[in-house]
């Protein structure tokens, strides 16, 4: 009822997002220490994101550059409301709803000027208009605060100052920032299973349809571009809410972390790996970047200083730590190639014939 | 009057000419608010410049897309790579860039756009064996596989590079303007034009007066086509592949060279560029790209001198407004 009649399929996969979804819901009290509680924070809002994206490129086989830039619309529109108009739950809420119409002013616009030709015209459209919209967010410094971006206040129940019971709970400082994280991991989970919802009913069976053979959906009388530019508009809208909840928890916003075209990239990748055409393939495609992001790094550091000590010419280079999008890069390849339906699509069972 | 008529010529396609004169119809109209003729010389020249730069890289892209169907998101690594590749040829041979002989100062120029080209082109063939040929004919996958080797590409780039902007300095001769009354125009924006035009010059000769470019220009109209007559179209396509990375490497070192500095990020930058040329343009039509890079780049010019802040987003612009006249680009290629 809650998954929508659509649970992940197989018994490994089952485990596996088991294990994800309790890691991350206890995340405060598994792993002490900001660097976790980061880490857990950002998943949950890569989950959404990347879910969201999903949406548009799993279920309907649409490619769009844009999404970042939905997700940087919800993240400006939190972080100059709040910037703007004090730190109070009226301004955040109103900050969503902004943020939430642009988003889909946007995503119509986008969706009706160039989802009526080629799927491929819609890619680079949505490149070009997410180009500008970034060099627009850096240039308007008045408004957004420029390359520095905006550093704000959250409302008090949020902040790390306050507490909101004396002792601690299992050892955990009950603040606001534990708050903040439920915050979060609520809204994500709401989010996804609404999107669960979505991609289950009638009208996910029809994106995936177009998905398939556009052709054939139009001849049995759906309207494409209506059913396109629907889900666009609703991908954009998931983007949109997880921007406000990144900005939220980051309380700041500025290009490098909302508009970026490395965000975007990131997200393919996620997706990709993860596996398409399944929201749960977001989920495992998103806590292992992030996971990768924040410990590859470290490993790709260590193997780095091997390289370097057996003298091998290039390879240091190669296994910097700032590289490893490099291997996250050749990873992403070989998943296109090798396995379309990513992760997911190695863990699901055979089907019966 | 016999119906088999066969001295007479076959009826000519109406060539149309409005969406050609577009540019000089935007700098006709821009020119009354810009006031003075001088400084209105001295955009136009830079924008002719900028224009042919971007048409330089745009063409390849727009002939790899209307002959094979494939969008090829690398693009900007082999822009990337040529700007590089120039470093590699000047860096080295600084003391014929700052010598006194004109033969020293172009030499190295023409060297380096060279090494460019050819090496953009090679690695292009390397790039289509790789990560394009196993995706043929799937949209989806191909914007993905071309966009995962776009990453290992400029990855690659930042590890044998570094991280840094690399320095580029103009040959001595290259170097300042000539000047026109009040009006300046820098030399290497005249060379920059001329480059361009040869390219545009050399594409239109090969693709309207020899057999491959008539092989090429069936290819685009009709794939099966030109199967069905027995003619190897891949291997066709592999060599317009390499042709169009050799043409990004040429027009990002060129670019590279205009902007004095190197560094990955103007493979993401200029691919955008491209991107909004080619669909101006008509995918898969190099006349079109031709104007289209010009009329991007004079708008692009025009605007930031009248209004800067407009000059951000000038170019959405001017793609909403062209392809609100012509859905389908100035110059749309028919089975498209």
């Amino acid at each position: 009822m809650l998954l929508s009649g659509d649970p992940p399929r197989g018994r490994a996969l089952q485990i596996l997002i088991a294990l994800i979804v309790a890691a991350l819901a206890l995340s405060p009290f598994l792993f002490p220490g900001a660097k976790a509680l980061n880490t857990a924070a950002k998943t949950c809002v890569m989950i959404l994101l990347v879910a969201s994206y999903d949406v548009l490129i799993g279920y309907t086989g649409i490619v769009s550059f844009a999404h970042v830039m939905f997700f940087g619309v919800g993240a400006y529109g939190v972080g100059l409301a709040l910037y703007g108009l004090g730190a109070s739950w009226g301004a955040l809420i109103a900050g969503v709803l902004i943020a939430f119409a642009l988003s889909l002013a946007l995503a119509l616009a986008i969706g009706l000027f160039s989802l009526r030709v080629q799927s491929i015209f819609f890619a680079m459209v949505t490149l070009a208009v997410a180009y500008a919209f970034n060099v627009l967010a850096s240039q308007l410094s008045w408004l957004t605060g420029g390359e520095d971006g905006r550093s704000f206040k959250v409302p008090l129940a949020l902040q790390p100052g306050f507490k909101w019971l004396d002792h601690p709970i299992l050892g955990v400082q009950a603040n606001g920032k534990l708050l903040a994280y439920y915050l979060v991991f609520a809204v994500v989970v709401v989010a996804f299973l609404l999107l669960l919802r979505v991609v289950n009913s009638p009208f996910g069976r029809v994106l995936q349809a177009i998905r398939e053979n556009p052709f054939r959906a139009e001849a049995l009388g759906y309207r494409t571009v209506f059913h396109r530019t629907l889900a666009t508009c609703i991908s954009a809208l998931g983007a949109t809410l997880a921007g406000a909840l990144s900005a939220l928890w980051l309380r700041y916003v500025g290009p490098d972390t909302a508009l970026s075209f490395s965000i975007q990239v990131d997200v393919l990748v996620m997706v990709v790996v993860g596996g398409m055409g399944s929201l749960y393939g977001a989920i495992i495609g998103a806590a292992l970047f992030v996971f990768a992001e924040s410990y590859l790094q470290e490993a790709m550091a260590a193997l780095s200083h091997l390289a370097a000590d057996a003298r091998l010419p290039l390879a240091p280079a190669l296994f910097h730590p700032d590289r490893w999008l490099l291997w996250l890069g050749l990873a992403f390849v070989l998943a296109v190639y090798f396995a379309p339906l990513g992760i997911i699509g190695a863990l699901k069972p055979r089907e019966k014939a | 009057m016999s119906a088999f008529d066969v001295g007479a010529a076959l009826p000519r396609q109406k060539i149309d000419i409005l969406p050609a004169l577009t540019p000089v119809i935007v700098a006709l109209v821009a020119a009354p608010f810009i006031g003075s003729f001088s400084t209105f010389l001295t955009l136009t020249a830079a924008g002719l410049a900028m224009g042919m730069m971007i048409f330089t890289m745009a063409s390849g892209l727009t002939l790899v897309f209307g002959m094979m169907d494939v969008l090829n998101f690398g693009h900007g690594a082999f822009i990337a790579l040529g700007a590089y590749v120039a470093t590699l040829v000047f860096l080295p041979l600084a003391s014929w860039s700052n010598a006194d002989s004109v033969a020293l100062n172009l030499g190295v120029f023409v060297l380096a756009v060279l090494a460019a080209a050819l090496t953009s082109g090679a690695l292009g063939w390397v790039f289509e064996r790789l990560i394009v040929k196993p995706v043929y004919g799937e949209h989806l996958r191909q914007i993905l596989a071309t966009i995962g080797g776009s990453i290992i590409a400029e990855q690659l780039l930042y590890a044998l590079f570094g991280p840094d902007q690399i320095p580029l300095g103009l040959p001595k001769t290259l170097q300042g303007s000539f000047v026109f009354g009040e009006a300046a125009v820098e030399k290497y924006r005249v060379v920059a034009t001329l480059v361009g035009l040869a390219v545009f010059a050399g594409e239109m000769l090969i693709l309207n007066r020899t057999r491959i470019g008539l092989l090429i220009r069936a290819g685009v109209e009709n794939r099966e086509m030109v199967e069905a007559l027995g003619y190897r179209i891949d291997r066709l396509f592999v060599g317009v592949f390499m042709a169009g990375s050799a043409l990004a490497g040429l027009g990002g070192a060129m670019m590279a060279l205009y902007r004095g500095q190197v560094h990955a990020t103007i493979g993401g930058e200029f691919l955008v560029l491209c991107f909004i040329v080619i669909i101006i343009g008509g995918l898969g039509s190099v006349g079109g790209s031709f104007v289209a890079s010009i009329l991007v780049a004079l708008v692009a010019n025009y605007a930031g001198f009248l209004a800067p802040k407009l000059a951000l987003v000038s170019n959405i612009l001017a793609m909403v407004v062209v392809l609100l006249w012509r859905p389908r680009g100035l110059y749309p290629v028919s089975g498209r």
